[in-house]
C-alpha cells in the first residue's frame, strides 16, 4: 500500500462519516451493556429508520465515554451532548432534540467536573469509533502512525522518539519503554516476540479491558510499531478469557487489520512482516507477570521464574521479547504522530503522559478516566470523582490493587505520578483507584487483599505460597478481634520476610496492602487486639 | 573459550566460569548456602528461597542457585537478615504440611530435618495449618505422602529432564498446589511413569519412599544425578 | 550450701517417652539429685503444684481443656519453662487428629474401636479442645528442646547448663 492509496482510503472513510448530519455514539463497552445500552442503539436506530432520516442520522455503538457509573452514556455529534443513563424510551427525545437543546433530563452537561482535568490520549478514539469497523478507526487516524514509522522512520529514529517521550511501562512498575524497547532491539537474535499483556487481573481495574473494547486498532498498532522498532516478526496478544468483548472485538481486529494490510506480510509495501495471535489466559492472576504469562503463552503451567534473565534477553521460547501492558502500546501511535516533545509535555517531567484510571467504589461518580501524570488524588476524587456519597466522610483510596497501598486524606494532595506514590507506600500499578469511605474497616480491607493474593499465589515459592497464607490467617484474627500483640509483630516480621524473599511481584508486593495501612492505620489494627484475659 | 570471572564470597575470593552460579561457586569453596530445591544435575528453579544472598550494590536479595557470577561481585551468605529469613522459610515449611518427624519414613536422612537442625529452629512461631492431605499408596513398589511434600519439585525436574518421562507436575495453586502423576491420576495408574524411582531417589523428605520401609529407614541417593547428566551430554555430544 | 533448684515436670498430651528419657540420663540423675527438689511430677506423689519452683519440663502438647488450665497455672508458678519433646513444641503425633473434628475423634476411639461401654466419655475424662495446641501458642515458653523424644544427653546438657546459671546451647532435631 503507498501513500496515495492509505490516503485515499482514509479520505473515502472520512467523507463518508462526513455524510452523516447528525451521529449518535452509544458506549457499547461492557459496562454500558450491563447497563442495557444495546436495547438503546436497537431502539434509536428503530426511531431513526421509522422518521426515514437513515441517511442523515448515523448510530454507532462505540467505547467507553466514561461515566460508567452512569450507564448507558451516550453522545451527539457534532452538537457535542453527552446523555447519561439512557432508556430506550428516550429514543424519539433524543432525536428530536438533535442540533437544537440537549434533553434536559438525561443531559450530562459538558462542563460536568467529570471532564475537567482530564485528558484523553489513550483514550482519545475511544467512544469516537466503532470498534468493530476498521473503517471507522481509520477515518480517526489508525494506523497512521504504522504508516509513518514503517515508511519514514528508520527503527533507529522510532526508538529515539518512544525514549525521548519519557513513556514508562503502564502496568505498574513504570520501567522505561524506551530503554525496555532498546535493550530487545540490541538483542542479537534471529527471532523476537512483541508480547502486549492484557491480562488485567487487580480488583476494581478495568482500564485495559475498556481499551480493548473501545480501540482494539490502538494496541495492534502500537505492536506493530514496537514490531518494527525492535525487528520483531511475531506478537502474541495475551487476554484474561474473562473479557470476552474485548476479545471478540480483538480478534475482529486483527483479521481487519490483516485484511487490509496493517498486519501480516510486507506490511506497506515494506520488507517489515508482523502477525499478532490472541492468546486466552485461563484465570491466573500471577499470570500477569511476564515470565509467567510467557510460560503461559507457551502452554506451559503460568509459573513465574527468577529474573534474570529478563525477557528482553531470554523470553518466549528463549528468544528475545518486548512485553508491554496493553496501555503502553496505547500510547505509542500518538507519540509517533505528535512528537515526543508533546508527549514529554504532558504530565509531570519524570512521569509524562497520561494514566487512565478505573475509579471505583465510594464515589459519586464511577468511571474511567484519563487524566495527565502530577494531577493531585483530590482533584480525581473530589473533581473528577465528585466526591465521597451519601455524606459520609473519605477515607482512603487505594491504588495498585493488590500490590499497592491506601492513602489517607492527609495525603490527598499528593500529584498522582510513579516515585510520590510509591514513597507513600503504594505505586502507581495498572491504574485501579478504589475509594472508601468512613465505613470501611482497613483491617478487612488488608485482609481482601491478602486474600486475594494467597488464592492467586502460584504456589511455587515458600514464602508466598506459606507466608500469604500465615498473614490472611493473622488478619483474620484481627477482623474477629481476638488478636494478641505478638501477632501485630509476627505480621510485621512476616511482611518484611514476605516482600524481601518472594520469587516474583505478586509475593514480593503482596504485602503492601498490609503495611501500607499499618502505616497509616495502626489504631485500627490495635484497637483489634483482644485485651488480654484470665482464661477460666 | 567461557570467561572466568573472579568476586568475593563472604570476603573470600574465588573464581567461576560466567556459566556458573554463586551457589556452584560457593560449595567448589566449601562455603556452606542451604538449599532444598535445588541439587546438582537439575535445572534450577530459585523456589525454595534458602540459598539467597546478598551482593554488594543490590537492594534485592538474590538465589544463588539462579544467579550467574559475575566479575567483582561481593557476596555475603549469612548475615543476620539471611539467617532470619531462611529461619522463617523452614518454619514455613513444617506449618504448611503435616511433618511429623518422629513417625516419618526419612526420619535421620531427611534434608528438611536437617537443615533445621543445622539452622537452629528449635520451634515455630507460625501457626500450625495441619492441613488435611492425602496419601497415595496405589503403586506397588512406591509411594507419596503428601503431608510431607515440600513442593521442591525436584521429582517434576528430575522425571522430565532424566527420565523424559515427565509423569509427575504440580496441580492446584498456592497453598492448594501439590505435586501429581500424569493428570492427577493414581500413581498406579500413570500411563507415562517407567517405575524408575529417581523421584524417590532425590526427594528430600519422606515424601516420596519405596514401600516396606519403616521409620527412618528410607536413605536416599541423589548422588547418581550428575553422572546421569553428564553421560546424557556426552551421548548428545 | 545454696537452696536446691526447684524443679517440676509435667506430663501433657504425650506419651510419656519424654519422661523415660529423662530417666534414661541414669547416673547424671544421682549427680544433680543432690542440687534438684524434684517438688512436682508424674514421677512423684505430690498431687499440688508449687506455689513457685524454678524449672519445669513440659512434655506434650495442649489437648484437652485440663491441660490447657494445667499450664496455664504452671506458667505463673514457675521461672522458666522448657518445652521437652515434639509433641510440647509441635502437636507431634497427638496432632494427627487436627485434622478431624472432636466428634469424629471420640466416634472412633470410644464407640468404634471399642469393645465395650460403646459411648463417649462424659464425666471423669477432660473435655478435649478442638485442635492440640503446642504449648508455646498457650503460654510462653523459654526453652525448647525438640526430639521425640529428646535423647537423655541432650536432657542432660541442657539441665546440667541450666544448674550452672547457664542457658543451654544443644541443637537437637525434631524426631
Amino acid at each position: 500500500m503507498h501513500r496515495e492509496e492509505f490516503e485515499q482510503i482514509v479520505q473515502a472513510e472520512r467523507d463518508k462519516h462526513r455524510a452523516y448530519e447528525h451521529h449518535i455514539n452509544v458506549c457499547t463497552a461492557l459496562g454500558c451493556v450491563a447497563y442495557g445500552s444495546e436495547k438503546v442503539v436497537d431502539a434509536l436506530e428503530a426511531e431513526v429508520k421509522e422518521r426515514g432520516l437513515e441517511h442523515k442520522c448515523k448510530i454507532t455503538g462505540v467505547g467507553c465515554l466514561g461515566l460508567c457509573g452512569n450507564g448507558p452514556i451516550m453522545k451527539t455529534e457534532p452538537d457535542n451532548q453527552f446523555y447519561q443513563s439512557v432508556k430506550p424510551s428516550d429514543s424519539a427525545d433524543i432525536i428530536d432534540h438533535l442540533g437544537k437543546e440537549p434533553v434536559k433530563r438525561i443531559h450530562l452537561p459538558q462542563n460536568s467536573p467529570f471532564f475537567i482535568g482530564q485528558q484523553r490520549v489513550v483514550l482519545s478514539n475511544a467512544g469516537k469509533i466503532d470498534p468493530e469497523e476498521i473503517e471507522s478507526a481509520l477515518a480517526f487516524g489508525a494506523y497512521r502512525a504504522l504508516f509513518q514509522a514503517a515508511t519514514e522512520m528508520t527503527p533507529t529514529e522510532v526508538l529515539r522518539e518512544v525514549t525521548a517521550s519519557g513513556l514508562r511501562g503502564r502496568g505498574g512498575a513504570g520501567y522505561p519503554t524506551g530503554l525496555k524497547w532498546s535493550t530487545v532491539a540490541k538483542m542479537d537474535d534471529t527471532i523476537k516476540y512483541i508480547v502486549c499483556n492484557g491480562d488485567e487481573g487487580d480488583p476494581g481495574a478495568f482500564m485495559d479491558r475498556s481499551i480493548m473494547e473501545s480501540d482494539p486498532h490502538r494496541i495492534l498498532e502500537g505492536m506493530a510499531i514496537a514490531a518494527y522498532a525492535v525487528g520483531a516478526t511475531e506478537g502474541y496478544i495475551y487476554v484474561r478469557a474473562e473479557y470476552g468483548l474485548g476479545i471478540q472485538r480483538l480478534k475482529k481486529a486483527i483479521r481487519q487489520a490483516e485484511k487490509m494490510g496493517f498486519l501480516g506480510n510486507n506490511i506497506f509495501d515494506s520488507p517489515f512482516s508482523f502477525n499478532v495471535q490472541l492468546r486466552l489466559g485461563a484465570g491466573a492472576f500471577v499470570c500477569g507477570e511476564e515470565t509467567a504469562l510467557i510460560a503461559s503463552i507457551e502452554g506451559q503451567r503460568g509459573n513465574p521464574r527468577p529474573r534474570p534473565p529478563y525477557p528482553a534477553m531470554s523470553g518466549l521460547w528463549g528468544h528475545s521479547t518486548l512485553i508491554n501492558n496493553v496501555e503502553t502500546f496505547a500510547n505509542i501511535a500518538p507519540i509517533i504522530l505528535n512528537g515526543s516533545e508533546w508527549f514529554a509535555g504532558i504530565g509531570t517531567k519524570k512521569s509524562a503522559g497520561t494514566k487512565v484510571f478505573a475509579l471505583s467504589g465510594k464515589v459519586n461518580r464511577v468511571g474511567l478516566i484519563e487524566v495527565p501524570m502530577g494531577i493531585t488524588l483530590r482533584q480525581i476524587i473530589e473533581g473528577i470523582g465528585g466526591g465521597i456519597p451519601d455524606g459520609r466522610a473519605f477515607k482512603a483510596v487505594q491504588t495498585g490493587g493488590p500490590s499497592g497501598g491506601c492513602i489517607p486524606q492527609e495525603h490527598l494532595d499528593t500529584p498522582v505520578d510513579y516515585e510520590s506514590l510509591r514513597e507513600l507506600g503504594s505505586i502507581m500499578g495498572s491504574g485501579g483507584m478504589v475509594i472508601m469511605d468512613d465505613t470501611s474497616s482497613m483491617v478487612s480491607v488488608a485482609r481482601y487483599f491478602m486474600e486475594f493474593c494467597m488464592d492467586e499465589s502460584c504456589g511455587k515459592c515458600i514464602p508466598c505460597r506459606v507466608g500469604t497464607a500465615q498473614m490472611h490467617e493473622l488478619l483474620t484474627r484481627f477482623v474477629d478481634k481476638e488478636a494478641t500483640e505478638a501477632d501485630l509483630e509476627l505480621l510485621e516480621e512476616l511482611c518484611d520476610m514476605v516482600s524481601q524473599t518472594s520469587l516474583c511481584g505478586l509475593g514480593q508486593s503482596a504485602p503492601n496492602p498490609v503495611m501500607s495501612t499499618l502505616r497509616y492505620f495502626r489504631d485500627e489494627y490495635l484497637q483489634c487486639i483482644a485485651p488480654a484475659q484470665e482464661p477460666a | 573459550m567461557m570467561p572466568v570471572k573472579t568476586f568475593k564470597i563472604d570476603g573470600q575470593d574465588v573464581s567461576g566460569r560466567e556459566d556458573e552460579t554463586i551457589l556452584e561457586i560457593a560449595r567448589e569453596n566449601d562455603i556452606f548456602l542451604p538449599t532444598l530445591c535445588n541439587i546438582a544435575g537439575l535445572k534450577p528453579v530459585g523456589a525454595c528461597r534458602l540459598c539467597m544472598v546478598e551482593v554488594a550494590g543490590s537492594n534485592k536479595l538474590l538465589p544463588a542457585c539462579a544467579t550467574r557470577v559475575q566479575e567483582g561481585m561481593e557476596v555475603t551468605t549469612n548475615s543476620e537478615r539471611l539467617q532470619k529469613y531462611r529461619r522463617m522459610i523452614l518454619e514455613m515449611l513444617f506449618v504448611e504440611g503435616n511433618h511429623i518427624c518422629s513417625v516419618c519414613v526419612a526420619n535421620g536422612h531427611c534434608e528438611l530435618q536437617w537443615l533445621a537442625e543445622k539452622l537452629g529452629v528449635d520451634h515455630t512461631r507460625l501457626n500450625y495449618m495441619f492441613p488435611a492431605k492425602e496419601v497415595d499408596v496405589s503403586h506397588y513398589r512406591y509411594a507419596i505422602d503428601h503431608n510431607r511434600c515440600i513442593l521442591c519439585t525436584r521429582c517434576v525436574r528430575v522425571c522430565a529432564e532424566i527420565e523424559g518421562a515427565h509423569t509427575w507436575d504440580v496441580s492446584g495453586r498456592g497453598i492448594e498446589a501439590k505435586v501429581v502423576t500424569d493428570l492427577n491420576t493414581p500413581w498406579a495408574l500413570s500411563e507415562t511413569c517407567t517405575e524408575c524411582g529417581k523421584c524417590v531417589q532425590v526427594c528430600p523428605t519422606g515424601a516420596l519412599f519405596k514401600k516396606s520401609r519403616a521409620v527412618g529407614e528410607m536413605v536416599k541417593d541423589g548422588q547418581f544425578l550428575p553422572y546421569l547428566k553428564t553421560m546424557r551430554e556426552v551421548d548428545n555430544a | 550450701m545454696p537452696d536446691k533448684v526447684k524443679v517440676a515436670t509435667v506430663w501433657l498430651d504425650g506419651c510419656s517417652g519424654c519422661h523415660m528419657s529423662f530417666l534414661d540420663i541414669d547416673h547424671v540423675l544421682l549427680d544433680i539429685a543432690d542440687k534438684i527438689d524434684l517438688v512436682y511430677s508424674p514421677l512423684v506423689d505430690n498431687k499440688d503444684f508449687p506455689d513457685m519452683v524454678d524449672l519445669t519440663l513440659v512434655e506434650g502438647g495442649v489437648s484437652s481443656v485440663d491441660d490447657r488450665a494445667k499450664i496455664i497455672k504452671i506458667r505463673k508458678h514457675t521461672k522458666l519453662l522448657l518445652a521437652l519433646g515434639d509433641c510440647a513444641i509441635t502437636g507431634n503425633v497427638p496432632a494427627m487428629r487436627n485434622r478431624y473434628p472432636v466428634a469424629a475423634v471420640e466416634e472412633r476411639a470410644y464407640i468404634e474401636n471399642a469393645d465395650v461401654n460403646q459411648r463417649p466419655p462424659s464425666l471423669v475424662v477432660p473435655k478435649l479442645l478442638p485442635k492440640i495446641q503446642p504449648v508455646h501458642t498457650v503460654v510462653p515458653v523459654d526453652i525448647y528442646l525438640p526430639g521425640c523424644p529428646p535423647p537423655g544427653p541432650v536432657i542432660r546438657d541442657a539441665l546440667v547448663a541450666l544448674l550452672n546459671g547457664q542457658m543451654p546451647d544443644v541443637s537437637p532435631r525434631f524426631g
